[in-house]
């Protein structure tokens, strides 16, 4: 053999001729027979649905279990069929993938990237999944879409904000749905300079972390375009539960803006204690203090409870929409669990019906040929307007909302209020962006190498 | 110089957390020589009292007003608080004094949870290594905030402060200084109410009866039962007491933070820390080592004492600091801050 | 000559793995190599805990710390998985021989929160500051880019795999199907299950050597052995530093057969984790820890796998409402509850059974025999 590490074949050949004198001459049959990473033989074709069901993020991972069921379900034609009847493309019947039945396995990523490989793994090499989706934080989703892309399976990322995973790590195996830290910044920075005047002085409070620093550096760079001055750009510990030793500097900084780089429980906390301090009522050089949340869920807003009143953010998807993809969306979910869905069960769903819908279309549950479908492939109806999956790092490019916490909500799921749907092409950047440059998708696997 | 006040008061608030939790820690340590690991866990239940209870109050009577209608389009529902139903604008003063509310009656319920857990589980451990006590309590700790994590799910939970004390007040000229400084009411309540639980508890070892026996028995275990003085009910009794302060600093804490259901898991580590650094077994210790590593830690998260650091090439301290200073405590001084000799020193 | 005989079993049960687990449905290559891989940390972590009964909560850092070291071998030299290993063991045992020294300063209760201070720190340090050499919350990955001086290129857009002179990691060399069972045997899972049995054989002489005898004299009475003019530290460190670099070994495994090392391997948590094992299994014991880590690593797997699906699905013998009854009773228990039933299982354990599942099952085999006289006798194994 001219390389050193021999590929599957190879050892499958070398394999057969020293294993035919002590092993069944089937032996073979079942590896060899498949072309691709666990192709469906049977009538069924299984997903692998991997989301934090323990630790911080649980009630986000539960909410989007809620709704990959409701994806499963509406793919295998029971059910309203949900924004499978506003999808631009018309492929999916109700009949399953290719008229193979939809079925699925859950597993538990705990928000660790060691357990959700773990997990994975479980799914590929133990169930036979053909493609895995979930994931409910960026160092998580990154860590499988390498996985996946190592494996041979196709991974449809579920809620992940850093610009990092369709950008230093993206992987030709793996799409986001998802927006990103950039596209945030680009969607809030001009609403931001309109309502609160382009004089201004940003004080910013990071989490030290990956996700946390590509979220400060593209708002830093998208606020100061617009001719704010970023004052102070403090990092915290992800780790800190009390952010009042953080906050309290504020006062006196000069600083008539403070932005929160944090998510979930930090960006709870971290609020909490701005508020305390009286920020959001203080008045600094004339001007009356703001708070600014550059990302924003509605799991979120309620943690937070009164705090999150008038404080501007973006997400990715609101169930307060009115187009028909997020109606239709939001009375399939709405009618079999009794509340409207979350940004995080938006884009999963999404996603499966992508990614099923991919299939279709390939003819084959191939992973490249579904990556071929899914490059550059344009849609719409699925309740962010005219979206389309770029072909160069696999990122979805849609509209972004911004949102800002409503003063009076009607009911307890009635939190934020879309404010301005920032067109795509204001959020569009070039795949070679400073913030997404140093990484490459590579090769497209199908695990037959 | 306000700047450096503010982190003081910072310091004292999160000292007074950790103040609390660890007195609780190395007064069961003391009087029955057990190390529980379940401690943060009691923390948390105190947290969840407060929610228990404000959820309780929400428990609304429904009317549906057909003239709004919900997201899916049904007719609206408006709902009443059936406190507010019943009692009227005493309805509304308990909803917004929730917090206090639950601070007494976490007081019943802690200790009846602590008697529970040191009759049920604690008991069978006086005579196992440190080691099957750190394990089994650690179990525990699981069990309870998985428990909790059943019922009130894993987003953090918002209990609102009373109105009165939402917002902040000027400290600066409350203290006649020529500056104001601005604090969270609510805070500056906390550090007062964990002084005065504080003061309670020692006042309750010095002046009574029942806490010279206690104190007597943990300087002197073997002697105080010769004497014919009935120690473990007594202990007992303390461990209900250590559960109380806990849970009274989770019930007040809910103001502080929103309640999450791994809080307890958070604290557990840190006022470990405390009761080593301030001297296992030492009460005054605990108190003192916990308000002194709450202040070092606010400091370090200056931004000037960070961009100092930074300066110097070394990596941010914040993160580390109360580990750090552990670390050089436990080398330097190894009984801890005010630990008494020979007390699993070597 | 009884050692010789566990040794031989032991091996044998380890080698033949992928077809004894086939019917519990663990027997694919990743929950094996990771049994195999917590087995080794395990068996390491109870020189220490089980024999000197020193508890440490702080042994993640040296699992984290030999993963990271494994994957700078990957990224910068070799796909080779032999300079990795041996980079992944030193760094690991001279991390263990700097925290050990400072923490063995002292004992009990201070020794544990000491190792617990240190792996506090250093998950802390690698989640943020030591971002660049540890790729902070994402963890440390391949990438194309990477030197790999003494491989050449790779594959154009392909990343390469770690191997064994040229024996793929990943690869599944054989996939017969006996009895029913679609069985997978991988590279990955051998290089394994060798370490482990090699791991069991170096505990197993450290058992029964003099230096072994030692760290038991220390548990059973430190004060008295002092008094007879020895001096226990230096035994105490060596068991620690062996601990430590069992511990890298089976991070630089756990890199090895899947190219990630992220910063929650160093959390204290995952410490406490590797003590649950020991304790489940049967700490000062041969095999218990094994067995802990085996349970374990199984436990987690299945049960936070199972979902309202499965369920419905294994009670569909009876009518609608036991079934859908018995699916609300179980359901906490499993999936997102599966941390409920280990920590009560656990709790149930270190209270009813404090020689953990080894000692489980010798009671019952005594009950069994009615031979309690000799079993007295029939001490360890």
């Amino acid at each position: 053999m001219s390389k050193l590490i021999m590929n599957r074949r190879g050892v499958l050949k070398s394999g057969a001729v020293l294993g035919a004198g002590v092993a069944l001459p089937t032996i073979f049959t079942a590896s060899s027979a498949a072309a691709y990473t666990n192709e469906p033989t049977g009538g069924t074709v299984t997903l692998g649905f991997n989301v934090p069901q323990t630790g911080a993020y649980a009630d986000e991972g539960a909410d989007e279990l809620r709704a990959y069921m409701l994806a499963v379900k509406h793919l295998n034609g029971e059910g309203d069929g949900g924004m499978m009847n506003t999808f631009s493309s018309k492929e999916l019947k109700g009949n399953g993938i290719l008229g193979k039945k939809v079925e699925y396995v859950t597993g538990d990523t705990q928000t660790k990237s060691d357990a959700a490989r773990a997990s994975a793994q479980s799914m590929i090499q133990k169930d036979g999944a053909v493609m895995i989706t979930g994931g409910s934080s960026s160092g998580v989703a990154i860590a499988v879409q390498g996985l996946c892309q190592e494996a041979g399976i196709i991974f449809m990322a579920g809620l992940t904000h850093s610009n990092d995973t369709t950008g230093k790590d993206k992987k030709a195996n793996g799409f986001r749905h998802f927006f990103n830290g950039y596209m945030s910044a680009a969607a809030l920075a001009p609403v931001l300079a309109d309502r609160y005047g382009t004089d201004r002085k940003a004080y910013h409070l990071t989490a030290d972390y990956t996700w946390g620093w590509t979220q400060q550096a593209s708002i830093a760079a998208a606020t100061e375009a617009k001719g704010w001055e970023t004052v102070a750009n403090v990092l915290t510990p992800l780790t800190t539960t009390d952010f009042s030793s953080y906050v309290a500097p504020v006062i006196n900084s000069g600083a008539d803006v403070l932005v929160l780089n944090h998510y979930g429980g930090n960006m709870i906390n971290s609020l909490t204690s701005a508020v305390q301090f009286g920020l959001k009522d203080k008045m600094v050089n004339g001007k009356k203090f703001e708070i600014v949340v550059p990302l924003y869920s509605r799991l979120m807003a309620k943690g937070a409870g009164e705090n999150v009143k008038g404080i501007f953010g973006s997400t990715n998807w609101h169930w307060s929409l009115q187009d028909e993809g997020s109606k239709a969306f939001v009375k399939s979910f709405g009618e079999e669990y009794g509340f409207p869905p979350s940004q995080a069960a938006h884009t999963v769903y999404c996603q499966t019906l992508l990614y099923a819908d991919a299939c279709e279309r390939a003819g084959t549950f191939n992973p490249c040929g579904v990556a071929e479908a899914l490059e550059g492939f344009k849609f719409s109806g699925l309740g962010n307007g005219d979206v389309e999956y770029r072909a160069d790092d696999h990122q979805c490019f849609k509209d972004v909302l911004v949102v800002q916490g409503k003063e009076n909500p009607t009911s307890e799921f009635d939190l934020l209020e879309v404010v301005e749907v920032t067109p795509r092409a204001q959020v569009e950047y070039a795949p070679d962006n400073e913030f997404f440059a140093g990484g490459s998708l590579g090769q497209c696997n199908d695990g037959s190498a | 110089m306000d700047a450096i006040l503010l982190q003081l008061l910072n310091g004292l608030d999160k000292g007074s957390a950790y103040a609390l939790i660890a007195l609780g820690l190395t007064l069961i340590f003391g009087t029955l020589g057990v190390v529980n690991f379940a401690h943060g866990a009691l923390f948390m239940i105190g947290a969840f009292v407060a929610v228990t209870l404000s959820k309780l109050m929400e428990i609304s009577k429904v009317v549906i007003d057909p003239t709004k209608v919900d997201f899916l389009g049904n007719p609206a529902k408006i709902k009443t608080p059936y406190v507010t139903e019943w009692f009227g604008s005493f309805g509304d003063w308990m909803i917004d004094y929730t917090i206090p509310i639950a601070v007494l009656l976490s007081i019943p319920i802690m200790i009846l949870i602590g008697v529970i857990m040191e009759r049920g589980l604690i008991r069978l451990f006086y005579n196992r290594p440190h080691a099957d006590q750190i394990l089994v309590t650690f179990g525990l700790a699981i069990v309870l905030q998985e428990i909790i994590k059943i019922f009130f799910g894993s987003e953090a939970i918002s209990v609102s402060v009373p109105a009165a004390f939402a917002g902040p007040v000027d400290v600066g000229a409350f203290l006649g200084l020529d500056f104001s400084i601005f604090y969270p009411a609510w805070r500056l309540v906390y550090i007062a109410f964990s002084i005065v639980v504080l003061g309670a508890v020692f006042a309750f070892l010095r002046f009574t009866t029942f806490g010279m026996v206690v104190r007597a028995g943990m300087a002197d275990r073997e002697t105080v039962g010769l004497l014919g003085i009935n120690i473990n009910k007594r202990f007992t009794i303390m461990f209900g007491v250590a559960a109380a302060v806990a849970g009274l600093a989770g019930a007040m804490y809910a103001g502080v933070n929103k309640p999450v259901f791994h809080m307890g898991m958070d604290f557990l580590v840190l006022s470990f820390v405390v009761v080593v650094v301030g001297g296992m077994g030492s009460l005054p210790g605990a108190v003192a080592a916990g308000f002194l590593l709450g202040i070092l830690e606010a400091l370090a998260s200056m931004p000037l004492i960070k961009d100092a650091i930074a300066s110097i090439g070394l990596p941010s301290i914040d993160q580390i600091i109360i580990y750090l200073v552990a670390v050089i405590v436990l080398l330097v001084r190894p009984r801890g801050l005010m630990g008494k000799a020979g007390v699993m020193e070597d | 000559m009884k050692d010789r005989l566990t040794l031989l079993l032991f091996a044998a049960v380890v080698l033949a793995a992928p077809l004894l687990f086939a019917p519990t449905g663990a027997a694919y290559p990743d929950l094996l190599q990771r049994f195999a891989i917590y087995g080794i940390f395990a068996i390491g972590f109870n020189i220490l805990f089980g024999l000197t009964g020193y508890l440490s909560f702080g042994h993640a850092a040296f699992l984290g710390v030999g993963s990271y070291a494994a994957m700078w071998m990957f990224k910068l030299l070799t796909m080779n998985i032999i300079p990795a290993l041996l980079l992944s063991v030193i760094v690991a045992g001279l991390f263990s021989l700097l925290i050990g020294y400072v923490s063995l300063r002292r004992s009990g209760i201070y020794f544990s929160i000491l190792t617990l201070a240190f792996a506090q720190m250093s998950y802390n340090l690698a989640y943020s500051v030591l971002t660049p050499l540890t790729n902070g919350e994402t963890g440390l990955q391949l990438r194309l880019d990477d030197p790999r001086i003494l491989d050449g290129a790779s594959e154009a857009g392909t990343l390469p795999s770690t191997n064994l002179f040229g024996f793929d990691m990943k690869e599944v060399f054989w996939n017969p199907n006996i009895l029913g069972y679609d069985l997978q045997f991988n590279w990955g899972y051998y290089v394994c299950a060798v370490l482990l049995i090699l791991s069991f054989w170096i505990s197993i002489r450290i058992f029964r050597s003099p230096f072994g005898l030692m760290l038991r004299a220390i548990k059973t009475n430190q004060t008295r052995l002092n008094y007879t003019g020895v001096n226990s530290r230096p035994y105490t460190l060596a068991a620690f530093v062996i601990s430590g670099m069992f511990a890298g070994l089976a991070g630089g495994l756990l890199a090895t057969m899947d190219p990630l090392a992220g910063a929650e391997r160093m959390q204290w948590t995952v410490g406490g984790e590797v003590v649950l094992m020991v304790v489940l299994g049967g700490s000062g014991t041969l095999i218990g820890p094994v067995l802990g880590a085996v349970f374990i690593r199984y436990f987690n797997s299945v049960l936070s796998q199972i979902n309202e699906q499965t369920l419905h699905g294994w009670f569909s013998f009876g009518p609608d409402w036991l079934t859908n009854g018995l699916v609300v009773i179980v359901e906490p228990f499993v999936g997102k509850g599966w941390e409920l039933t280990l920590g009560a299982l656990f709790m149930i354990v270190v209270i009813f059974l404090p020689g953990g599942l080894v000692d489980g099952a010798r009671r019952i085999g005594r009950t069994l025999t009615g031979a309690n006289r000799r079993a007295a006798k029939a001490e360890a194994a």
